[in-house]
C-alpha cells in the first residue's frame, strides 16, 4: 500500500492520529467480535449459574434445529426476491431516464430521496398500505377478488416486506445503473445501430454485457442490504411472523439474544452472521480485481 | 440519440411517470393519512384526498404525544435523532479525517497492520454481533446516553477509505512547497489539506447524517430511557406498543415528521449526495 513520494516523519504523531480510530474499533468492533466467537462456544445452564466450555456443539445444535434452517431459507428467499425486484425496477427506470435528456434532472429527483428512509419507515409506509382494515391495496384486490391478510399468510406477509425492502433499495440502484449507463461509450451504441441492431438487440448485446460489472457489484450490495439492513422493515412490521414466515436470520439473532436471552445460540448465529459477511465482502473484492483488469 | 423514435420515448416517458407514482405514493398516502381525523379510519378504507385535520395532528403528535399509551412528544425525539446524526456525522469524517491523513502523509511501523484492522470494520454491521457490543456498551456505563447513541457507530471504514482516495490525488507538489515554507504536518493538514477536502467532507456528512438519523436496531437497543428515544424506534413503539388499532393519523403525522428531514437533505443537496454515494464505493 503506497503512501506519498514525500512524508513527514515524526515518532509519536501518527499514533495519535490513528488512536481515536483504532481505539473505537478495538472497544466497539473487534472485542466484541471475539466476544461472540469465544460465547459461541459457550453453553449456561438454565438459571446462568454454571457456564460450560461445549466446543462447537452450539454450532451443532443450531444446524439441527428446523426453526434456524427455515429461517435460512426464509432468509434466502427473502434476499433473492429483493434483490431481483430492486435490480430489475431500477434497471429499467435507469434505461429509460438514460434516454431523456431535457427530463433527466427531474425523473432523477423523484426516483432518488426514498434512499432517504429509514427501512423501518418504509416498512411502516407499506404496513399501513396494506393494513387489512384501513388499507388502500387490500380494498383494491378485493375488487380482484383477492383476500389479502399478512397477519395470517405467510405468502402475503413476505409480498409485503419484499415490496418494502425493495422500494427503499431503487433509489441506490438507479444511481449506479444511471451512472455506469452514461459511461459505456456513445460509439459503441452508434456502430450498432448504423449496423442495423435495432433498440432492444443493442440493449441486450451491447449495454447489458458492459453493465455487468455495475450488476455484479449491485448485486452483492443488495444481497449484504437485504440481509442485514432489513432488520428495521421486518420488526416494525411483521416482527417475523405469521409462524416464523419473515423470520430472517438477523431478526432471529435478535430474538434469541434479547427476547429469548439464548446467549450462546445468538453468539453461535453472530458468528455465521459474520461468516456470510466476511465471505461476501471477498466476493466483493475480488470484483474490484477483476474490474481493475477489465 | 442514435435515432428519433417518437413512440418509443413516449412509453419511455409513460414507464417513468409511473414508476414515479408508483415510488412516491406509499408517502402521499401517508401525508393523506396524517391530515384527517381519527374517525375517518373507522370507517373503512382511507381516503385518497387530505383531510382537515393536519394542524392538529400534528400539533398533538410534537408536543403533547399520546398520553394514554405512555408515548412521549416527538418533538424531544426528533431532537435526539438530529444530535445523534450530527454526532455520528461529525464524529465519523473528524476520525476518517485524522487517519486517513496518518496513513496516506506519515510512514510508521504497523501502518499495513493498522490499516486492516480500520478495515474489518467494513464487514462487520452492528446487526450482525448485536449481544457482544451491547454487553460492552453497558459495561461502560453508556445505556441511555447520546455518548452511547453514537460513539459505536462512529467508527466505520467508508470515510477513512475515501478520504484516503482523496488525499492519494492530492498533488506531491503541495506538501513540497508547504515544506519549503517551513509548515509542519498539522498545519499542512488544517490550512491545506482540509479545504481542498471540502467537498468531499459535505457529501460524506450528506450521507453519515442519513445513516445515524436512520439508525434503527441501535437506538431501540441502547436505550429504554423515554428521554433518549429516537424518532425512527419511536414510531416501532406506536405501531406495536398498543393492543389495539393504532391512531393511524398520528402514526402517519410522526412518520412523515421522522422522515422528512433526511428527504430534504437529499432534495436540496442532491449532488453532493450522490457525489457521496457514488465515491464511498469506488
Amino acid at each position: 500500500m503506497q503512501t506519498k513520494r514525500m512524508t513527514f516523519s515524526s515518532r509519536w504523531l501518527p499514533y495519535a492520529l490513528l488512536a481515536p480510530q483504532v481505539l473505537i474499533t478495538l472497544v466497539f468492533f473487534i472485542w466484541p467480535a471475539s466476544q461472540a466467537l469465544w460465547q459461541s462456544m459457550l453453553r449456561q445452564d438454565p438459571f446462568g449459574l454454571r457456564t460450560t466450555f461445549v466446543w462447537f456443539r452450539n454450532f451443532e445444535r443450531l444446524f439441527d434445529n428446523p426453526l434456524y434452517l427455515a429461517s435460512m431459507k426464509t432468509t434466502a428467499i427473502f434476499s433473492v426476491a429483493t434483490t431481483l425486484l430492486a435490480m430489475s425496477l431500477s434497471l429499467l427506470f435507469a434505461v429509460m431516464v438514460n434516454r431523456m435528456l431535457r427530463s433527466r434532472e427531474w425523473y432523477t429527483t423523484f426516483l432518488v430521496w426514498p434512499y432517504a428512509v429509514a427501512p423501518a419507515i418504509a416498512g411502516v409506509l407499506w404496513w399501513f398500505m396494506f393494513n387489512t382494515s384501513v388499507g388502500i391495496v387490500p380494498y383494491m384486490l378485493q375488487g380482484f377478488g383477492y383476500d389479502w391478510n399478512h397477519r395470517l399468510d405467510g405468502t402475503d406477509a413476505m409480498i409485503l416486506v419484499v415490496l418494502a425492502a425493495a422500494w427503499k433499495q431503487i433509489s441506490y440502484n438507479f444511481l449506479f445503473f444511471l451512472a455506469g449507463l452514461q459511461s459505456i461509450p456513445q460509439s459503441l451504441i452508434e456502430a450498432a445501430a448504423i449496423d442495423g441492431a435495432s433498440r432492444t438487440k443493442r440493449f441486450w448485446t451491447i449495454v447489458f454485457p458492459l453493465l455487468s460489472p455495475t450488476t455484479f457489484f449491485l448485486m452483492v450490495v443488495n444481497v449484504v442490504y437485504a440481509m442485514f439492513d432489513t432488520f428495521g422493515v421486518i420488526h416494525a412490521t411483521t416482527e417475523g411472523g405469521p409462524a416464523q414466515a419473515t423470520n430472517i436470520l438477523v431478526y432471529n439473532v435478535f430474538r434469541d439474544g434479547f427476547v429469548n436471552g439464548n446467549l450462546g445460540a445468538s453468539a453461535a448465529q453472530s458468528v455465521v452472521l459474520m461468516g456470510i459477511v466476511v465471505v461476501l465482502t471477498v466476493v466483493q473484492f475480488r470484483w474490484i480485481e477483476r474490474r481493475v483488469n477489465y | 440519440m442514435v435515432e428519433n423514435d417518437r413512440f418509443g420515448s413516449l412509453l419511455a416517458h409513460l414507464i417513468l411517470i409511473l414508476g414515479v407514482a408508483a415510488v412516491v405514493f406509499p408517502v402521499y398516502v401517508a401525508v393523506i393519512a396524517s391530515t384527517h381525523a381519527p374517525g375517518t379510519f373507522l370507517q373503512g378504507v382511507m381516503p385518497l384526498l387530505p383531510g382537515s385535520h393536519a394542524i392538529e395532528n400534528y400539533r398533538t403528535v410534537i408536543f403533547e404525544g399520546r398520553a394514554q399509551a405512555g408515548a412521549p412528544p416527538i418533538g424531544l425525539m426528533l431532537w435526539n435523532s438530529f444530535v445523534m446524526a450530527m454526532m455520528v456525522a461529525v464524529g465519523k469524517i473528524a476520525i476518517s479525517l485524522l487517519s486517513a491523513f496518518a496513513i496516506v502523509y506519515f510512514r510508521f511501523r504497523f501502518r499495513i497492520f493498522f490499516f486492516w484492522v480500520i478495515f474489518l470494520t467494513l464487514m462487520l454491521p452492528v446487526e450482525v454481533r448485536i449481544v457482544p457490543t451491547y454487553a460492552v456498551v453497558a459495561n461502560l456505563g453508556l445505556l441511555n446516553s447520546y455518548a452511547g447513541l453514537s460513539i459505536p457507530l462512529i467508527a466505520s471504514a467508508t470515510a477513512t477509505f475515501l478520504f484516503r482516495q482523496f488525499f492519494m490525488t492530492v498533488p506531491e507538489e503541495m506538501l513540497e512547497a508547504a515544506r519549503v515554507d517551513g509548515a509542519g504536518p498539522m498545519k499542512f493538514f488544517k490550512d491545506i489539506l482540509l479545504p481542498l477536502s471540502i467537498t468531499n467532507i459535505a457529501a460524506m456528512f450528506v450521507i453519515m447524517f442519513i445513516y445515524g438519523w436512520n439508525q434503527y436496531l441501535w437506538p431501540l437497543l441502547v436505550t429504554n430511557d423515554e428521554r433518549y428515544y429516537t424518532v425512527v424506534m419511536g414510531i416501532q413503539r406506536m405501531v406495536t406498543g398498543a393492543d389495539s388499532e393504532p391512531l393511524w393519523h398520528l402514526v402517519m403525522a410522526t412518520v412523515v415528521l421522522a422522515a422528512l428531514p433526511p428527504i430534504l437533505v437529499i432534495l436540496f443537496m442532491q449532488r453532493l449526495f450522490v457525489k457521496g454515494l457514488v465515491e464511498t464505493e469506488k
